[in-house]
């Protein structure tokens, strides 16, 4: 059963679920990834996030559930027969074989004319500004170009699915930026349903429609990139994504939250009831001159960050906050931060 | 079947399939003939040929002869080999190659051929002692050729390069700054072999033996041409029996014989390398 | 610049004799291959071509010859037919066997030649498969088979395998993954393995001498006929060998290496 040719293909996982021996690499995951849309999946090193992609590309077969693209089960096709195109962490392009060759390999695979391949090709080369590189070797391309003949090579047949596994972990800051931009770009020009893998968040953020973020073999959140950063559902993703300031305590009012360390703040949004909860206030909405919920410590350190200037204040015995704004503290210097009493996230459960 | 329980077994369909057509050959033609030899060895039911093997004293001697030979060839092309795989693999690049390729020139020509030149090299008239006499060396031709002089010449030279290569591999593997340590120490250069190249090469010198070893205790072809009758291994005494003789049986004893003192020497010498250097 | 210690002078001294030892034999082979004598006679009186004429003219020589080839060139396709995929068998999959079978294709190298030699021939007389060119060609497929996979499955250790994995992905059946993708670039190990797969046929004397019966091989005939005499057309047919295996391993050396080039 191949996959529908349909451009407009949803991607639809079902509780899949993968072990190694005794090591449980996907524990039941489920996410759904809209036509069109750019999905990234972020975690670190070792949350499935890779297994997952090979799950749907066809590279692993899961031990449970089910793999969907426009409505038909793919789970148990060979990845010959996905439709799906790839863009591997090391590109694996064909060495011994030109950068045409390369692009030219799935349309020859496919049976496509000789003459429209050549079309194709030229097509695929100029969508990612490689114009006239077709006789090069990979060997003689820079590490970004290899990139774009990867790039091109796994969309030049016109796939259903588009999936990238941590592409860009090799190339330098800027180079980075720059792909991820002309990732996004190409992705909003064909309009292809993607999956994009990271550990970065930074570039989650910034090339994302929706966020998944993956830890331990599960899904611990699916989200808008805002909705992941400001609204943390747990103290995991919290911590993944952006810096925070994580404050521990528990309900003493309906918007008071006694802190573990003897002082009390007042936050809005608590939702009522007792027990545990742990606040999480962005580096950035804390603020030197705040009216509400304020604290005094010393500058620990302070680092000018060009466009910011990120402080680390000690408060109390063991206890720093990061704050992050226009100010310049001196190292040293005694200072009172605060924050107000909407900008605390409230994450419900144990300590 | 979960969906990777079904990919699981298509691999390995796919792999054993690929298997089938070498297995069929190894089966039908390895297998099948030493059993069927194994099976005529032991024919009736009895171990007459083994017997006849193991206590006349005529056999006895072939086998302590190729042992003999054996361990003699091994030694020789250990003491000759290593000087040369150590020079090769602590020269230059260029002569690396170059060395390579001239061990490996002699190493892929018939042994024939080889054996051939030495008949001609070691023969009363021969190159050697004529040159030997022209240069006052000696007095009357040396008596190289059908006997064991002859024929551990012989072996050595078809043999050094499977001492040569792996040796040259493992001292390729020391790291020269080890070396450069030992002397910076205080140690005189020999000292710094002894105590950290030899030891570290010792991989190299244990494949370099078993290899040797292993395969002369098969040899044939040298014994027969340049031995002139005089140097009988194991190898000749198993051909003499089925083409002359005919006598299948004794012929499949002593190859069961021949063949586990094969394996038991491959074992033996790696399992005595690995005590030692545990 | 390295200075020469005493040392070194001397090893490398003890070094280049050995060398020497080593290459003799070849270079003897030449000048006496030449040799206008009508005997064997060192150094030879005066040059001639005789006993190329001798070898290159005769029908006892070059009917050998030309099976010989025959059987080589069978037992390098056969060899490399049946050796590479089973190496693929073997370093692609887990199945329950696989040890046993890594096992079993190595083992022709433990067993001694003649011991294999004399089971073949019982085998074969049997079966009335003496002297027919098919039966030494895959006895020594037989022989060759375990540096074949050897070899092969060295250059699949070493071969990334995410290309292949590209290549499905990018629409390609497992088969033609391979053809295009991994078979290109293992190159060097399959020539290395052809070749060796080649000249050890080649070479091979004892199971030829009792699988041929009357129908002798090269080594046969030469074997033969060094037990009788000492012939110089020996010499001329070892002077030709010699430039034989050079030049194959030079087009060994320069077809095998470029096979894939290191991208990354």
């Amino acid at each position: 059963m191949a996959a529908q040719e349909v451009k407009d293909a949803e991607l639809r996982v079902d509780g899949v679920a993968k072990r190694y021996g005794a090591v449980v690499a996907l524990g039941g995951v489920s996410l759904s990834v809209a036509a069109g849309e750019f999905l990234t999946i972020l975690g670190p090193s070792g949350s499935g996030k890779t297994t997952l992609l090979k799950v749907v590309a066809g590279f692993e077969f899961p031990d449970a559930g089910r793999v969907t693209v426009g409505g038909a089960d793919i789970t148990d096709v060979s990845p010959a027969k996905r439709n799906i195109g790839m863009v591997f962490q090391n590109y694996a392009l064909f060495p011994h074989m030109s950068v045409a060759r390369n692009i030219a390999f799935p349309l020859q695979m496919r049976g496509v004319p000789r003459s429209e391949i050549e079309r194709r090709v030229i097509q695929a080369m100029a969508l990612v500004e490689l114009r006239g590189y077709g006789e090069r070797l990979p060997s003689q391309l820079s590490g970004g170009q290899q990139q774009r003949v990867a790039l091109a090579r796994a969309v030049v047949f016109d796939p259903t699915l588009l999936l990238l596994d941590e592409p860009f972990g090799a190339l330098d800051r800027k180079l980075r930026e720059s792909m991820q931009l002309e990732v996004r770009r190409l992705q909003r020009r064909l309009g292809l349903t993607t999956v994009f893998i990271t550990h970065d968040q930074e570039e989650a953020l910034v090339l994302s429609d929706r966020i998944a973020v993956m830890d331990g073999g599960v899904i611990r959140q699916i989200g808008a990139p805002d909705e992941i950063y400001d609204r943390p559902a747990d103290a995991f993703v919290a911590q993944f994504i952006g810096e925070s300031n994580l404050l521990v305590g528990e309900i003493a009012a309906p918007d008071r939250v006694l802190l573990d360390g003897g002082t009390s703040v007042t936050v809005h949004g608590l939702g009522g009831g007792r027990g545990r909860v742990r606040l999480l206030v962005r580096p950035e909405k804390m603020a030197i001159d705040s009216a509400t919920n304020r604290f005094t410590g010393t500058v620990v350190e302070a680092v000018y960050l060009g466009e910011a200037h990120k402080l680390r204040v000690r408060v109390a015995e063991g206890v720093e906050l990061m704050v992050r704004g226009h100010h310049a503290v001196p190292a040293g210097a005694s200072v009172t931060v605060g924050f107000a009493p909407g900008d605390a996230h409230v994450i419900r459960g144990a300590g | 079947m979960t969906p990777a329980d079904r990919a699981r077994r298509r691999a390995a369909g796919g792999a054993i399939a690929l298997s089938v057509p070498a297995m069929l050959l190894l089966l039908a033609l390895f297998a099948a003939p030493l059993l069927r030899l194994l099976a005529l060895s032991v024919a009736g039911g009895s171990l007459v040929a083994y017997e006849r093997a193991l206590t006349n004293e005529l056999y006895l001697r072939v086998f302590f002869e190729t042992f003999k030979i054996a361990a003699i060839v091994t030694l020789l092309t250990l003491a000759l080999g290593y000087p040369v795989a150590y020079v090769m693999a602590t020269s230059g690049r260029a002569w690396q190659l170059v060395g390579i390729a001239f061990v490996l020139l002699p190493f892929w020509t018939s042994i024939l051929v080889r054996t051939y030149a030495w008949m001609v090299m070691l023969g009363r008239n021969g190159v050697v002692n004529r040159t030997l006499i022209g240069w006052g060396v000696i007095d009357s031709p040396l008596p190289l050729l059908n006997n064991l002089a002859g024929v551990l010449i012989g072996m050595v030279h078809v043999l050094l390069p499977y001492m040569i290569l792996p040796v040259f591999n493992a001292v390729k593997n020391v790291d020269p700054n080890l070396v450069l340590a030992a002397v910076g120490l205080g140690a005189p250069r020999w000292r710094a072999f002894l105590r950290i190249t030899l030891p570290l090469t010792m991989n190299g010198v244990v494949a370099g033996v078993t290899l040797v070893f292993t395969l002369s205790l098969g040899f044939f072809i040298t014994p027969a041409l340049l031995g002139g009758g005089r140097v009988v291994m194991v190898a000749n005494l198993i051909e003499e029996q089925v083409r002359e003789l005919l006598n299948w049986a004794f012929a499949g004893a002593l190859s069961a014989i021949l063949l586990a003192l094969t394996l038991a020497a491959f074992w033996g010498i790696s399992h005595i390398a690995r005590t030692r250097s545990a | 610049m390295r200075r020469l210690r005493p040392g070194r002078l001397l090893l490398v001294g003890v070094a280049s004799l050995v060398y020497l030892f080593l290459q003799l034999p070849l270079l003897i082979v030449f000048p006496i291959s030449f040799s206008s004598a009508q005997y064997l006679q060192f150094p030879p009186p005066g040059w001639s071509l005789q006993w190329y004429e001798r070898y290159l003219n005769s029908p006892n020589w070059l009917t050998p010859t030309w099976l010989s080839l025959k059987v080589a060139v069978a037992t390098t396709v056969l060899s490399l037919l049946l050796g590479v995929p089973l190496a693929f068998g073997l370093t692609r999959a887990r199945f329950w066997g696989r040890d046993a079978i890594e096992k079993l294709s190595m083992a022709p190298i433990i067993v001694p030649t003649i011991v294999l030699s004399i089971a073949l021939y019982g085998l074969f007389a049997k079966l009335r498969l003496i002297g027919v060119w098919y039966g030494i060609a895959v006895s020594h497929t037989l022989l060759a088979l375990p540096f074949v996979v050897a070899l092969v499955v060295a250059g699949l250790r070493d071969f990334d395998v995410n290309q292949e994995l590209a290549a499905l992905g990018l629409g390609a059946s497992r088969w033609r993954a391979v053809w295009h993708v991994t078979l290109p670039q293992i190159r060097p190990s399959l020539v290395s393995a052809a070749f060796l797969a080649f000249i050890s046929s080649f070479d091979e004397l004892v199971v030829a001498m009792f699988l041929g019966g009357a129908n002798m091989t090269l080594p046969k005939k030469m074997f033969d006929n060094i037990r009788m005499e000492i012939d110089p057309t020996i010499a001329a047919i070892s002077a030709l060998q010699i430039v034989l295996v050079s030049a194959l391993l030079a087009l060994a050396a320069r077809f095998g290496r470029g096979g894939g080039m290191p991208g990354r």
